[in-house]
C-alpha cells in the first residue's frame, strides 16, 4: 500500500497521518482521494501558514480568501466575483487544451458564486520565441484562450505578454476572471439540509484529467519523454458545453433552486462533494453507478478523482428536482442525483445507493486536515548589481524594447456585452459595470471598473519583497490612471520548487512585500492561488508573483484620458527619478545584465500619487495620461506617442543619460496637459504633495529626446506593431 | 408603435443580450425567441446575433439551420418580413439557404477581433435604408470565418442586383470582392459579419452601427 500511496504523491508521514484520522489503513480509493486533496496545488500545504500574514479585510469585503472567489461590494446593489488562477503545467505539456479548461475552470469559479463572468485577463509568460517549442507553446496558449474564452462567450479584456528566459520549458498560463451579480444572489458552496439531493451537473465523467493536481500541477517538469506521459493528466474542454451550463446554473440561482453549488475542478468529485459537506457540516452518500461516465470499466478512484471539465454539483430539495431537471433539458445540461447529503460529516462513497461502503472518511478531513509545511527557507546570496550602463544608441535601445501586444489580444473577444471603454493593451481594461439581471440603478447609473494584472519577475528576482510591493504599487497606479479607485487584490503566486529553501525564502518574502503594499495602500487580498514546482531541468523560475487589482469608477460618462499625447500638449512628470538602472528591462535587453539594487518605493507617496491621478483623469484635466513603468520613461514616452501617431520633444531628460531615460523608479507617471490647464494641474500635484517637473511638448513625428534620442514616430511605430510578428516569422523562417 | 424584434436564441449564441441592448437603446422593443420555437410570435424583424450556435461545431451554422426556428424565420421571411444576421447568424442564413455564398476561415488563418471601415454599398437593403452609399462606417468584426466567397454567377448576380450591402475598406479577411455584408434579391434579408450592436455608443468607441439598427427598426412598417 505505500507504494501505490507514493506513485499517488503521498509521503510516507502523510499516509500516517491518514491512517491515524481513519483509525485502520486506508483502501485504495481513500489514499487517491486523499491524495488530491492534499496535493500542493488543492491544500497550499507549503504555503498557507505564509499566506496568512496578508491582509484579507476591508469595509467592502463580502468575502475573502478561502471560497471560490473573492466577492466585494460595488455599491448599488452589486457585487463583483474575482478570482486568478494558474494552469502553468497543463500548459507546458498541451498548450491548446492547458490554456483553455484554464480559462474554463476560472469560470466556473464565478458562476459558483451567483455572479455572470463578465471578464477574463490572461497574464501570459513565454521563453524567447526564437526556440521552436515557444513558439508552439505561445501560439498553443493564444489559441486555447480564444477557442475556448470567444466561444464560451466571456470578453478577454487585458492581461500581460512577456517573454524572458526562466520560462523557456515553464510557460506561466495565468487568468483572471470577474463577474458580477445583485448582492442577494450571492451563494456559497455549501450542501445543507440532510435528504437534500447532490446533483452533477454538465458533462460525463471520464478518465482525462486524473491526478492533475498530484501528477502535473505538483511536480516539475523532466526530461520530454516523461513529459508526455503526462499528456493524459491535462483535461480536454468543451466551450459550448460549458456556455450552456453557465446559461443553465444562472437561471436555477436565478430562480433560487439550488441550496449550494460547487464547481468541479481540481480533484473533481471528492473535492465537490467533500467541501460542500464540510462546508455545511454534514455529511454525503455518494453513488458511483449514478455518475455518468464516458467510458466503461472505469474505476471507482477514477471516477472519483477524474478532472473531467464542465461539470457542477448542485444540492438542490427533493421538492425542486422536477424543476431543476426542466431547466438542465432546455439548455441541453445533462443533471444526475449521484449523491444525498446525510448527517454525521461522513463522505461515504457507495457502488451502488444500497450497495457496498467503498470509502467512508470525515469530509472535512480531506482539507481541514491536511498537512501544513513550514518548510526549510533560505535566502540566497545576494545578486549583483548591474552596476553603471551607458547608453551606445539609445534609438535602437528603445525600439528593441517595445512591444505592440495586439498580435495576442486581436484574437480574443474583448467586446462582448457592450462593457469595453478601453480594449487591452492600455494600462487597464476599463469597463462598464453592468450585466444582464444586475439591478437596475447598477445600469443606469454608467459605473465603471478597471482592472490590470502586473508581474515583474526582473524586480522580484532581485529582491523580492521589494519587487513584489513594486508591482502592487503599480498594478494600482495603473487603474488609478484610468481614473478609479483601487479595491481590492487577487494574487498568483508563481513560484520554484519549494522542497528548495531558496524558493520558500522568495515565497516568504514576496508574500511579506505584498501585505506591506496592499497595507500602505488599502487594498485588501480577496483571493489567490499558488503554484508551485515551476522549474525546468531542475533551474526554478525567477519568482512571479502577479496580482490583479480592481478599480471601482463612480461615473464613465466620458471615456478616460488614455495612452496618449495630443499635439501641443505639455508633457508633465508627477513623481520622480530616482538613481539607478537595477531590474530594469533596460539592463537586460541593452546589456544583457540582471541584478541590482531596485529603486526605492516611497508607499506613503504613492498612496498620495494614486489619489491625484484618480482626481485628474475622472476630472479630465488632463488628455493622455500613462504609468512609468517597464522599460522607463523612454518607453512611457514612446507608447504614448506610438498609439496616438504623435511625437514629442524632451528636453528636461537626459543629463542623466540612460539611467534617468529607462530608470524603473517608481511612484511615475506622464500626463501630457493642454497648455492652458499646466498650471491647475501644477497647483493640484503641489497640493496633494506629488514632485512635478516639465519634460516637454508632444507633437511633430518624432521622438526626440535632446541630445540622446530621435527616431521617427513611424519607425518606432513598425518596431512596435510587429515585435511579435517578425519573432514569430523569424522562427518559422529558420525551419 | 415602436418596432419589435425577435433576437432568436441557440443555444451558444452570445451577442443576445448585446443586441437587446441596441434594440432598446433606440426605442425598440426586443424578445428572445428559442430556437426551439415553431413560431415567432408578434414580430416586425427578426434578428439572429452573434456567438458560436451549437458551439459552431462541424461548421458554423450547419447544425443551427436544422433548428425547429429556422422554418419560421424562413416563412418570415419568404413573407418579406425584416431579417438580419450577425456574424454567426450570418453564417447561419447562408447554412440555411437563405442568403448565397459561405463564409470560409479569415485568409489570416485567425481569430480576429478589431474595428474596421465599411462602406455602404447599396441601400435598398432592410439594414441600410437610412444610410447613404459611401458612407463609412467605423465597426468591430469578431469572428474567424468571416471570409464571404461565392461562385462567379453569384458575385456578378449579388453586383447587378445591389445586393451587395457593406464592402470593407482594407479588407481583413480575405472576403471575396472585399464583401462585409449583403443582401437577398429582395433586400429583406441581410447578412453582415460587423457587429453594428457594437457600435451603437461612443463610449465604447463608435456610434455608427445606429444607423444600420435604425434601418432595421423602421423597416418593419413594410410588411403586410
Amino acid at each position: 500500500m505505500d507504494e501505490v500511496a507514493r506513485a499517488l504523491g503521498l509521503t510516507d508521514e502523510e499516509t500516517r497521518a491518514i491512517a491515524s484520522i481513519l483509525g485502520r489503513a486506508p483502501n485504495h480509493l481513500e489514499l487517491a482521494m486523499y491524495a488530491v486533496m492534499w496535493s500542493e496545488h488543492c491544500s497550499y500545504k507549503s504555503s498557507r501558514m505564509h499566506l496568512r500574514r496578508l491582509p484579507t479585510e476591508g469595509p467592502h469585503v463580502l468575502v475573502g480568501p478561502g471560497e471560490n472567489a473573492g466577492v466585494i461590494d460595488a455599491g448599488d446593489g452589486v457585487a463583483l466575483a474575482v478570482r486568478i488562477e494558474s494552469h502553468n503545467h497543463p500548459s507546458a505539456v498541451e498548450p491548446y487544451q492547458g490554456a483553455a479548461t484554464g480559462a474554463g475552470g476560472i469560470l466556473r469559479d464565478i458562476f459558483t458564486m451567483g455572479a455572470r463572468p463578465i471578464a477574463l485577463l490572461d497574464p501570459l509568460r513565454f521563453g524567447p520565441l526564437d526556440e521552436p517549442r515557444t513558439r508552439w507553446i505561445f501560439e498553443g496558449v493564444v489559441s486555447g484562450i480564444s477557442g475556448y474564452g470567444n466561444s464560451v462567450g466571456v470578453p478577454t479584456v487585458g492581461g500581460e505578454v512577456v517573454f524572458d528566459e526562466c520560462y523557456a520549458d515553464n510557460p506561466l498560463v495565468n487568468v483572471m476572471c470577474l463577474g458580477v451579480m445583485p448582492v442577494e444572489r450571492l451563494v456559497l458552496g455549501a450542501a445543507t439540509g440532510v435528504g437534500n439531493l447532490a446533483v452533477l451537473l454538465g458533462s460525463t465523467t471520464g478518465r482525462d484529467g486524473i491526478g492533475g493536481v498530484s501528477v502535473l500541477a505538483s511536480a516539475g517538469f523532466g526530461d520530454a519523454q516523461a513529459d508526455a506521459d503526462k499528456r493524459p493528466s491535462v483535461q480536454v474542454g468543451d466551450p459550448f458545453e460549458e456556455k450552456r451550463l453557465i446559461e443553465a446554473c444562472l437561471e436555477l440561482l436565478d430562480a433560487r433552486l439550488v441550496v449550494g453549488i460547487q464547481d468541479l475542478g481540481g480533484a473533481g468529485l471528492t473535492c465537490a462533494t467533500s467541501e460542500t459537506a464540510s462546508r455545511g457540516g454534514v455529511g454525503m452518500d455518494v453513488y458511483i453507478d449514478k455518475v455518468t461516465q464516458r467510458e466503461r470499466g472505469m474505476e471507482p478512484f477514477e471516477v472519483m478523482t477524474s478532472e473531467s471539465q464542465e461539470r457542477m454539483l448542485a444540492i438542490v430539495t427533493p421538492e425542486s428536482l422536477g424543476h431543476v431537471l426542466d431547466v438542465c433539458g432546455r439548455w441541453e445540461v445533462r443533471a444526475m442525483v449521484v449523491g444525498t447529503v446525510v448527517d454525521g460529516g461522513r463522505l461515504r462513497i457507495f457502488d451502488t445507493e444500497g450497495g457496498e461502503v467503498l470509502a467512508d472518511v470525515p469530509a472535512s478531513s480531506l482539507h481541514e486536515d491536511a498537512p501544513l509545511y513550514a518548510r526549510p527557507m533560505e535566502k540566497p546570496a545576494p545578486v549583483a548589481d548591474v552596476g553603471e550602463l551607458s547608453s551606445v544608441d539609445a534609438g535602437a535601445e528603445l525600439l528593441d524594447m517595445l512591444v505592440d501586444p495586439s498580435w495576442v489580444y486581436s484574437q480574443y473577444d474583448h467586446q462582448l456585452f457592450l462593457n469595453t471603454v478601453e480594449a487591452p493593451g492600455a494600462d487597464a481594461a476599463v469597463l462598464l459595470l453592468k450585466a444582464p439581471g444586475l439591478p437596475p440603478a447598477a445600469r443606469e447609473g454608467r459605473r465603471g471598473i478597471a482592472i490590470s494584472t502586473d508581474g515583474n519577475n526582473r524586480w522580484c528576482a532581485v529582491d523580492p519583497r521589494a519587487g513584489t510591493a513594486m508591482l502592487v504599487a503599480e498594478s494600482a497606479l495603473n487603474v488609478a490612471c484610468t481614473g478609479a479607485r483601487p479595491a481590492a487584490v487577487v494574487n498568483c503566486l508563481n513560484f520554484g520548487n519549494p522542497e528548495h529553501p531558496e524558493v520558500m525564502w522568495q515565497l516568504s518574502e514576496a508574500i511579506d512585500g505584498m501585505a506591506e503594499a496592499c497595507t500602505a495602500l488599502a487594498l485588501p487580498v480577496v483571493g489567490g492561488n499558488v503554484s508551485l514546482y515551476n522549474e525546468s531541468r531542475g533551474r526554478d523560475i525567477d519568482p512571479t508573483p502577479v496580482v490583479g487589482v480592481v478599480g471601482l469608477i463612480d461615473r464613465l460618462d466620458r471615456r478616460p484620458p488614455g495612452v496618449a499625447l495630443v499635439d501641443g500638449g505639455v508633457l508633465l512628470l508627477l513623481g520622480t527619478t530616482g538613481p539607478g538602472l537595477g531590474g530594469s528591462l533596460y539592463a537586460l535587453r541593452a546589456h544583457g545584465r540582471r541584478g541590482g539594487p531596485l529603486p526605492a518605493l516611497d508607499l506613503a507617496a504613492h498612496a498620495r500619487l494614486l489619489d491625484l491621478v484618480r482626481g485628474l483623469a475622472v476630472d479630465a484635466v488632463v488628455s493622455g495620461v500613462h504609468d512609468v513603468s517597464e522599460g522607463g520613461l523612454g518607453v512611457a514616452l514612446a507608447e504614448m506617442a506610438v498609439r496616438s501617431g504623435v511625437g514629442f520633444t524632451v528636453d528636461g531628460v537626459g543629463a542623466g543619460g540612460a539611467a534617468e531615460l529607462f530608470s524603473e523608479s517608481p511612484s511615475r507617471v506622464v500626463v501630457c496637459v493642454p497648455p492652458d490647464r499646466v498650471s491647475g494641474v501644477v497647483e493640484r500635484a503641489s497640493a496633494a504633495g506629488v514632485p512635478v517637473s516639465t519634460l516637454g511638448i508632444a507633437g511633430g513625428d518624432r521622438l526626440t529626446v535632446a541630445g540622446m534620442l530621435d527616431v521617427g514616430v513611424a519607425e518606432a511605430t513598425e518596431a512596435w506593431r510587429t515585435a511579435i510578428p517578425r519573432a514569430l516569422n523569424a522562427v518559422a523562417a529558420s525551419h | 408603435m415602436s418596432a419589435r424584434v425577435g433576437v432568436v436564441l441557440f443555444p451558444g449564441s452570445n451577442c443576445e443580450h448585446d443586441a437587446i441592448e441596441a434594440v432598446e437603446a433606440l426605442g425598440g422593443k426586443a424578445d428572445i425567441v428559442w430556437h426551439g420555437a415553431t413560431t415567432l410570435g408578434d414580430v416586425d424583424a427578426v434578428l439572429l446575433p452573434g456567438g458560436f450556435a451549437h458551439g459552431d461545431y462541424l461548421r458554423p451554422g450547419a447544425i443551427a439551420r436544422f433548428s425547429p426556428v429556422m422554418e419560421a424565420v424562413r416563412r418570415f421571411a419568404g413573407d418579406a418580413g425584416p431579417v438580419v444576421g450577425i456574424c454567426n447568424g450570418f453564417q447561419v442564413l447562408t447554412e440555411a439557404g437563405l442568403l448565397p455564398g459561405a463564409l470560409q476561415k479569415n485568409s489570416g488563418l485567425k481569430f480576429m477581433c478589431t474595428t474596421v471601415e465599411v462602406r455602404v454599398e447599396s441601400v435598398r437593403s432592410t439594414l441600410t435604408s437610412a444610410a447613404s452609399v459611401g458612407d463609412i462606417l467605423r465597426i468591430p468584426i469578431n469572428h474567424f470565418e468571416g471570409n464571404y466567397t461565392c461562385d462567379p454567377a453569384t458575385l456578378a448576380r449579388l453586383r447587378s442586383d445591389e445586393c451587395v450591402v457593406l464592402r470593407y475598406v482594407d479588407n481583413p479577411n480575405g472576403s471575396i470582392d472585399d464583401i462585409a455584408g449583403i443582401c437577398n434579391t429582395a433586400g429583406n434579408v441581410v447578412g453582415l459579419m460587423p457587429h453594428p450592436e457594437r457600435a451603437s455608443d461612443p463610449l465604447l468607441g463608435s456610434g455608427d452601427g445606429l444607423v444600420l439598427l435604425r434601418s432595421l427598426l423602421n423597416s418593419g412598417g413594410v410588411r403586410r
